[in-house]
């Protein structure tokens, strides 16, 4: 019976063999009591997981709902509580806090930092996150879940409208996980400006650097308005105060522009990350440096900043004035010139390169071939008048839809692929991979391609049932399938990640023979992450290092 | 790749990079997102001025007297703690405790300027956060402001303890520049309330 | 049969019953949004095609194979004149995108109009509430009306030499709502607490269904609404036998009697009785609508009889209780209903 005391085989044993060596109990409260950001970082990345799990189910029920037209498997509310719930769940309990997750593990490493730069604030941020999904949860056995969208229009989150108690849950978890959110933005935009190692300027970070910089500067910006806007409604709710009380001079119009002043840069903060965490695993499977990377990067700031000023594109149906209608509509389609320029060096950087299909690239590449398509709808939906027809239709759900899965949730599951072996010390199943890759890839395009159609045909969202006289039975039946087709993807997936911890190949430090900091400390990193203060002369350290005679440092 | 190790690119001394500490990145990051939390009560407050029909308003409730009085005390408050970090970062730590309690007793001043006003407004003038869209308004923004003073006397109270104690010296500076920068980051929200709120309401007939 | 039947019927025969395709469209507004529409898809699939033909090349020409030489690709670090480029072109069809939309913009959207004397044009005030759409028909040709129907709206259709364009005024009685008819243009919301406008106009009889566009509670999905576009007689018929009152049939009298002795007057209004009640569909002319519940199902016997009996067995959460009265009572207001042409 080797008791495990030594430091770092406690760190390189992981998860399970840290819980095996030493009891659940030590190991529970070696995890609720951690301050270093590789476990918080992996404790985000397992509650997104369970909440993506937890969302899928709800879709699904809507699917089956959906299939049939007048069907009764669920009732209206149930379903309403479901999309409420859906959205919620995927937006603030798996897209924001799988990405936070990914960069708390990854930014100190591949900056060369010890940890994060307030690691109490860290962990404070994830527990915070997590009771605030707990909340909006827990509003399941107060009754009912919440029954307004997750977009929650005023007045209907109002007590005249809305008794349930589902919908205080709600808006008190989202505050609360939303603190969590700023406390993370904070801790990254300090760690990333104040922790870096000797000599990795501003212009030598490595991309992921760039782009969770920006993300977590719209999060400063972003939530606030939206912590604001809920307070708001529980002051509405429990105090009798006005803010969207209509009959009493309240603004039904306040809370939309609040939210989508929230909820447009939101879009922006779950696919930000991403285009970074691309942009590290291109380059290497191509096996060349990233192209333009100060144009990548002044690309980056421009989407941040623009997408400040572009939210009312949600809004183009409300009866604002012709000349807010064009400003909204000019200033979203002038988000695509940087998203273009970013695309276009993806491209360049795969052009000319040798490129390895393995899996991190794989899903750069679903990523590439999806978010494209994603992003041309994002056009036709900015076209103001296009949108009188589109909007609150079906071809919506599709879009963004295809934004976040085959823009972020693709490109995410790229950088688990990629870090994996870093985290674990284990190498991922490749053929399981293919197969997560292949049924996520078709049956992805086969439930949200239909949308667009069903959304073209004139089906709104957020209905629970349709008219048989309606044409679209049919393109409710391929989404449902394609949803199906999905779903093994999803446990393969999960299967992969939990059998490779015990069966996976070890991996060693540096599996993909790649270029930034994290690859240079062992898989999975000590505790202290480095031996010694690596110093940094170019974007590429590890280049410079495999390539003595012509360092990068050189051309940069 | 064959070349003898002495002809190898040699690469240029790296060079200290002099901008704010991690600590000081975030606590300003920390009052942007403040920033944005407060503009959205303010601009609530905007837009609902001017449209109640229900008494009481702005001009009639409010008294722009106290309030000047209680935006003197904060003001004068960034003012002191100005000069406690200067008198700890000389080494002065008689008159950084002397300067720090200043500014605890007129932080707490304007807290009870702002009790006796909300007491006033209440139970006088039948002012509640439901009574009217001012109500509503008024009570989330300066109660929420309040709620950020409160917070500072505490943490500066926090310290000034410490310091009794003697466990605040020069090396904690970076702290206690970091408390002062939020106590004027409160400050400066107040005067754009006091501007928006108290001088608004009486459409600058002072 | 009526005119109005006979053209549901024709409009079911032709297979449009079920065309609510934003690219079928019937009026002028509706085709300048589909004349944006297909220029934007013509260009995103442009772009599309190149660079997906872009993507999948490089991949395939550039990957990875045996007999590669060893050692690492050309390093390419970057060049400003590509960048340029690729900045430069998106610019211009971002450019050309936003003049496009400006037009259909200033094409599309309405402006206030007044009512005057011979204009041919219809004005009504549309009010959303929880799940029905309320109808007040103002003014028709510069002649004031003032009767209230519900969840089907009838238009005049224009021909070549005259326009009838409908103008609509869009309200909500509580949440926030979206009147859309895909065929005859883009939805506008009904936001309690402002006015919104909206205007379109036919030439095609016929007719066009929509239904609520933003998400207002339980029964969203089952806020539909039809709009019936019939020729300038059929729609002075039509008008006229709204403005008249209340059929007043001896046959029903008691029906009529245990109508106004329950909760129907507190919420329902049949013009010349006691029962006037804003908070639900008018019932005045209630026969002259092919569908109850809004849309949801055809105007039927049974249909009523079950609506009365308990609503929520045809839609679960509608804001009208079932009010348990007895098989007879309820037989006799279904009775007094159908009289209401």
């Amino acid at each position: 019976m080797a008791t495990v005391d030594h430091p770092q085989r406690l760190a390189r044993s992981g998860i399970a063999a840290d819980a095996a060596s030493r009891g659940w109990a030590a190991a529970l409260h070696e995890w609720t009591t951690t301050v270093d950001h590789k476990k918080i970082g992996i404790m985000y990345v397992l509650m997104s997981l369970v909440f993506l799990v937890i969302g899928g189910i709800e879709a699904l029920l809507m699917r089956w709902q959906l299939f049939y037209p007048r069907a009764e498997v669920i009732g209206p509310n149930v379903f309403n509580q479901l999309f409420t719930m859906h959205g919620t769940t995927m937006v603030f309990f798996v897209g924001m806090p799988i990405l936070i997750g990914i960069g708390n593990y990854m930014l100190p490493l591949m900056l060369g930092a010890r940890d994060m730069a307030f690691p109490r604030l860290n962990a404070f941020g994830f527990w915070i996150t997590l009771f605030g999904g707990l909340l909006v949860y827990l509003s399941f056995i107060t009754g009912a879940a919440p029954e307004i969208g997750w977009f929650a229009y005023a007045p209907l989150t109002e007590h005249t409208f809305d008794r349930n108690a589902g919908t205080d849950f709600w808006a008190l978890g989202l505050l609360i996980s939303g603190i969590g959110t700023i406390g993370a933005a904070v801790n990254f935009i300090a760690t990333i400006l104040g922790m870096r190692a000797p000599g990795m300027t501003m212009r030598k970070i490595p991309f992921f650097a760039w782009t969770m910089l920006w993300t977590s500067f719209q999060m400063l910006l972003a939530i606030p308005p939206l912590t604001a806007a809920l307070v708001m409604v529980l002051f509405d709710r429990q105090l009798g105060a006005h803010f969207f009380d209509v009959q009493n001079g309240g603004s039904a119009y306040l809370w939309q522009h609040l939210f989508w002043f929230f909820g447009h840069p939101e879009v922006y903060i779950l696919i930000l990350p991403v285009f970074g965490m691309v942009s590290e695993v291109i380059p290497v499977f191509s096996r060349k440096v990233l192209f333009g990377y100060e144009f990548m990067a002044a690309a980056t700031m421009a989407i941040a900043f623009i997408s400040l000023g572009v939210w009312a594109h949600h809004m183009f149906c409300v009866g604002m004035s012709r000349t807010l209608d064009l400003y909204f509509a000019a200033a979203s389609l002038i988000v695509s010139i940087p998203t273009g320029i970013k695309f276009f060096n993806w491209l360049a950087t795969i052009y000319g390169g040798r490129v390895s299909l393995q899996s991190p690239m794989l899903f750069c590449f679903g990523f590439l071939s999806m978010f494209l398509i994603g992003g041309l709808t994002g056009i036709m939906l900015a076209a103001a008048p296009f949108d009188f027809q589109l909007s609150d239709s079906y071809f919506v759900v599709g879009h963004f839809h295809w934004v976040l899965i085959g823009g972020t949730l693709f490109g995410t599951f790229a950088g688990i692929y990629y870090w994996y072996p870093k985290v674990t010390g284990r190498m991922l199943s490749e053929r399981l991979a293919h197969w997560h890759f292949w049924l996520l890839y078709i049956g992805f395009i086969l439930t949200f391609g239909p949308m667009h159609v069903s959304g073209i045909l004139g089906m709104p969202r957020r209905i629970y049932t349709y008219d048989p006289s309606r044409d679209w039975e049919w393109w409710n039946q391929l989404t449902t399938i394609g949803a199906l087709v999905q779903t093994p993807s999803y446990a393969i997936f999960v299967y992969n990640l939990i059998a490779s911890l015990w069966k996976g190949k070890p991996a060693v430090d540096d599996p993909w023979d790649a270029w930034t900091l994290e690859w240079t400390t062992s898989s999975p990193p000590p505790s202290y992450n480095f031996e010694t203060q690596p110093i940094v002369h170019s974007r590429r350290p590890l280049w410079d290092l495999k390539h003595p005679d012509d360092p990068d440092w050189q051309y940069e | 790749m064959t070349e003898p190790a002495a002809a190898l690119p040699i690469p240029p001394e790296i060079a200290p990079e002099r901008t704010l500490n991690a600590a000081q990145w975030g606590m300003a990051s920390f009052l942007v997102s403040e920033v944005a939390f407060f503009s959205t009560l303010i601009v609530a407050y905007v837009t609902f001025l001017g449209r109640d029909v229900v008494g009481p308003l702005p001009a009639e409730a409010l008294s722009l007297k106290l309030a000047f009085g209680t935006t003197l005390c904060l003001v004068a408050s960034s003012i002191f703690i100005h000069f406690a970090e200067g008198a700890l970062r000389r080494g002065n730590n008689a008159s950084f405790k002397l300067l720090w309690a200043a500014t605890i007793a007129l932080g707490v001043a304007f807290l009870v300027g702002t009790a006796y006003e909300w007491h006033d407004l209440i139970f006088e003038k039948q002012l509640t956060i439901s009574r009217n869209l001012f109500g509503t308004t008024y009570y989330t923004l300066v109660g929420f402001h309040g709620l950020h003073v409160t917070v500072g006397v505490i943490a500066m109270s926090i310290i000034l303890l410490l310091a009794a104690r003697g466990a605040i010296t020069k090396e904690h500076e970076t702290g206690v520049q970091l408390v002062s920068w939020y106590w004027h980051f409160v400050d400066v929200v107040w005067i754009v309330v006091f501007l928006v709120v108290y001088v608004g309401a009486k459409g600058g007939s002072v | 049969m009526d005119a109005n039947g006979l053209s549901m019927l024709l409009a079911a025969v032709e297979g449009r019953m079920a065309d609510v395709s934003i690219f079928s469209p019937a009026s002028p507004q509706a085709g300048w949004i589909v004349d944006l529409a297909i220029l934007a898809l013509a260009i995103i699939g442009i772009i599309f095609l190149v660079v997906e033909g872009i993507l999948f090349y490089s991949v395939w020409r550039f990957r990875r194979a045996k007999n590669d030489a060893p050692g690492e690709p050309a390093q390419v670090y970057g060049s400003e004149p590509i960048e340029i480029a690729w900045t430069a072109a998106p610019t211009m069809i971002v450019f050309f995108l936003v003049l496009v939309t400006t037009r259909t913009l200033w094409q599309v959207e309405a402006a206030p109009v007044q009512p005057r004397e011979g204009d041919q044009a219809l004005f009504v005030t549309v009010i959303g509430h929880q799940w029905w759409w309320e109808y007040r028909y103002d003014s028709y040709d510069g002649r004031k009306l003032d009767f209230i129907t519900a969840n089907e709206l009838h238009m005049p259709v224009g021909d070549g030499e005259t326009q009838r364009p409908v103008h609509l005024t869009l309200q909500s009685g509580d949440v926030c709502h979206s009147f859309w008819v895909p065929r005859l243009g883009g939805k506008v919301d009904l936001i309690p607490g402002r006015s919104n406008l909206l205007a379109f106009e036919t030439e095609q009889p016929g007719l066009y269904l929509g239904q609520c566009a933003e998400y207002c509670g339980a029964q969203h999905a089952n806020m539909m609404l039809r709009v019936v576009a019939e020729t300038p007689a059929e729609f002075e018929a039509w008008l006229a036998n709204e403005t008249a009152p209340a059929v007043e049939d001896p046959a029903v009298a008691e029906g009529k009697a245990t109508f106004l002795a329950n909760s129907c007057v507190n919420c329902h209004r049949v013009s010349g009785t006691a029962a006037q009640g804003d908070g639900a569909p008018d019932l005045t002319h209630l026969m002259s609508r092919e569908t109850i519940a809004a849309g949801q199902v055809p105007n039927s016997r049974s249909n009523l009889r079950k609506w009365v009996h308990d609503p929520h067995t045809i839609k679960p959460g509608v804001l009208m209780p079932a009010f348990g009265l007895s098989t007879e009572e309820e037989n006799q207001i279904v009775e007094y209903l159908r009289t209401l042409k």
